[in-house]
């Protein structure tokens, strides 16, 4: 407990340096239910920053309780220098009065009312035409301006996500938060809202805390990224940092490492920077980066299925440290590309094209060589 | 035909689903979202007219509105009269009769509301009275045309209630099932069949316009 209360401390020392920025701080502590605790501390700089984890991981609570609609246990949640929640100060603005941009999963566009009664719900307080030239005006910077007057059912999926967006943003919300808004819609139609959102935020300057449990969003996001899983932030950095390069077995796995083993360390080379690792019930060895790890120990080695190159001959003068001999064992067709399982002491799976497969004249049983760089082999902490 | 029976149901039935609607409408909405531990058995109370003999509820009704109970009392002290065997007792003992047939649909309506809505509106900046004005209202139209036509249909049928607390005064508390009634006493079956035509071809429309409105029949099933 002491140890979390210093961590929020600190969060709260690192926002009040920079409050000429609009930097969204949270401290929070959140039982749901004996099994599930939220507890998080961090600062979140105007921009997008990506929350990502498995469902179930606290993502969407930790977004009730930035928009008060969860109240935690104990903590502080402010804006710059405005104080939302502070269970010390027993502060906790309702959820009406906290200025919060929240679109919902469902997006929750009301379906009595238009497109344009949508997003002038929240101007309430405005004169009728100051009303109607800012609902104008922001229906027109996420081009739907022309759908003003239709329903919510009578308009396309990605017209009503823009919609959600409008109505949050027309607010002027001090923070935006976006539960998986874009999950149903495909790559181009997601490049394209983000970048409008990213043109509105270049004038706006918000924080902004984009909830996905989709690697290729993280990517495509590409900014900060934090990784949440049981309630808690386990990474945080660049998308390449934390995903590309995972630290954590939970990292790895969100992120989608496909080959995770057990492994010990052989031999240290501290001259050379590398390990090498013997996979746990074979043969197998691996030269690794080196990272802090005595002779004998044991650790975790994730490769991701893309990384490892397939060769049917063996190939002469590489680079590459790891060359592993092995005997196809199935091969999968998914989408447009192929996932083959090597038999090459462990179960290794790699990630082919379809012309790679056609050309290279795959099929079980053959026999192959795997080629495996030193650092495409992450060691994660147990 | 006995229209002054007829007007007088109509007025009963029109005066109890207007009172119904703006007493049912707080209640429905409090007990689609209170969490209180005991809220079960307020549940179970306001469905006892549902299941319970008219004459019962009727035989304590007249009680209540007596000059022996205390409400009784006060309104003979208030009025100089009683309650018992006149229009106003004959309307308090019909909205306690269709109570549940207006909170249930109005209950059913709210509870079938996605919470996000509410949500949704509150991060918009909408006040709860605002949101329920807003947003639970017109989301939840169906399930009020449907409490105020079924507790409307409810009244203009009902008969041991009327009886017991209204009596047999023409003009005052003789709705049409007690004319009915006193016609077929008097063996006057063309007279009864007449009236009876009546409140069947009436009951029937009102139903017709709820289905046909919102086509949901399990919007007015009390037990959802």
């Amino acid at each position: 407990m002491a140890v979390e209360m210093n961590t929020g401390e600190a969060a709260h020392s690192r926002s009040r340096s920079d409050e000429n920025l609009a930097t969204l701080s949270i401290w929070a502590q959140k039982t749901m239910n004996p099994k599930f605790c939220l507890q998080v501390a961090f600062s979140a700089a105007p921009g997008i920053n990506i929350l990502f984890g498995a469902s179930g991981a606290g993502k969407t609570t930790l977004l009730n309780c930035v928009a008060g609609l969860s109240t935690p246990e104990r903590g502080r949640i402010a804006v710059a220098q405005q104080v939302l929640f502070d269970s010390k100060e027993g502060i906790n603005v309702s959820t009406s009065r906290r200025q919060v941009g929240y679109v919902f999963q469902s997006l929750a566009l009301f379906p009595h009312l238009t497109v344009a009664g949508n997003v002038q719900y929240g101007l309430r307080s405005r004169r009728p035409d100051e009303r109607q030239r800012e609902c104008g005006e922001i229906l027109d910077s996420f081009h739907i301006g022309h759908l003003a007057r239709r329903k919510p059912n009578e308009i396309s999926g990605g017209e009503r996500q823009r919609v959600a967006l409008a109505r949050s943003l027309v607010t002027n919300p001090c923070v935006l938060l976006l539960d998986e808004p874009l999950a149903a819609l495909d790559s181009s139609a997601k490049a394209k809202i983000v970048a409008d959102l990213r043109v509105w935020n270049a004038q706006h300057g918000i924080p902004i805390l984009y909830v996905t449990h989709s690697r290729d969003e993280v990517f495509a996001l590409g900014e900060r990224v934090l990784v949440l899983d049981q309630g808690r932030v386990i990474a945080d950095g660049t998308p390449h940092q934390v995903i590309r390069a995972p630290r954590n077995e939970t990292v790895a796995q969100l992120a989608g490492f496909e080959n995770i083993f057990d492994a010990q360390v052989t031999a240290v080379h501290e001259h050379r920077g590398t390990l090498t690792c013997r996979l746990e019930n074979s043969s197998v060895e691996l030269e690794t980066p080196l990272v802090r790890a005595e002779l004998g120990s044991r650790l975790r080695v994730a490769i991701s299925a893309g990384d490892i190159l397939l060769a049917t001959a063996q190939p002469q003068g590489l680079s590459a440290r790891n060359l592993l001999w092995g005997k196809i064992r199935g091969l999968e067709q998914r989408d447009v590309i192929v996932l083959a399982v090597v038999d090459c002491g462990v179960r290794m799976q790699v990630q082919l094209t379809l012309a790679a497969r056609d050309s290279l004249d795959l099929c079980p049983d053959k026999g192959v060589w795997l080629i495996v760089k030193t650092h495409s082999c992450h060691l994660l902490r147990p | 035909m006995d229209w002054q029976a007829f007007w007088l149901t109509i007025r009963l039935a029109f005066l109890v689903a207007a009172i119904l609607l703006f007493l049912g409408v707080p209640v429905a909405y409090w007990v689609t979202l209170s969490k209180w531990r005991w809220k079960f058995l307020i549940e179970a109370v306001m469905l006892l007219p549902v299941v319970m003999p008219p004459t019962v509820l009727g035989f304590y009704v007249l009680f209540a509105l007596g000059p022996r109970s205390p409400v009784g009392r006060a309104w003979m002290a208030l009025t100089g009269h009683t309650l018992a065997f006149t229009f106003t007792g004959l309307v308090i003992g019909s909205i306690l009769y269709s109570f549940p047939f207006a909170v249930q649909p109005f209950s059913a309506s709210f509870s079938a509301i996605d919470r996000t809505f509410i949500e949704a509106s509150s991060t918009l900046g909408a006040s709860k009275l605002q949101t329920f004005l807003r947003v639970i209202l017109p989301l939840s139209i169906s399930g009020l045309v449907t409490g105020v036509a079924l507790s409307f249909a409810h009244t203009m049928g009902e008969f041991g209630v009327v009886l017991m607390v209204g009596g047999n005064i023409p003009g005052v508390t003789r709705t049409v099932s007690i004319a009915i009634y006193d016609q077929v006493q008097e063996a006057n079956y063309a007279a009864a069949n007449d009236l009876a035509l009546l409140l069947l071809a009436m009951a029937f429309a009102i139903l017709a316009v709820v289905y046909g409105l919102n086509r949901r029949i399990w919007a007015i099933w009390p037990w959802k």
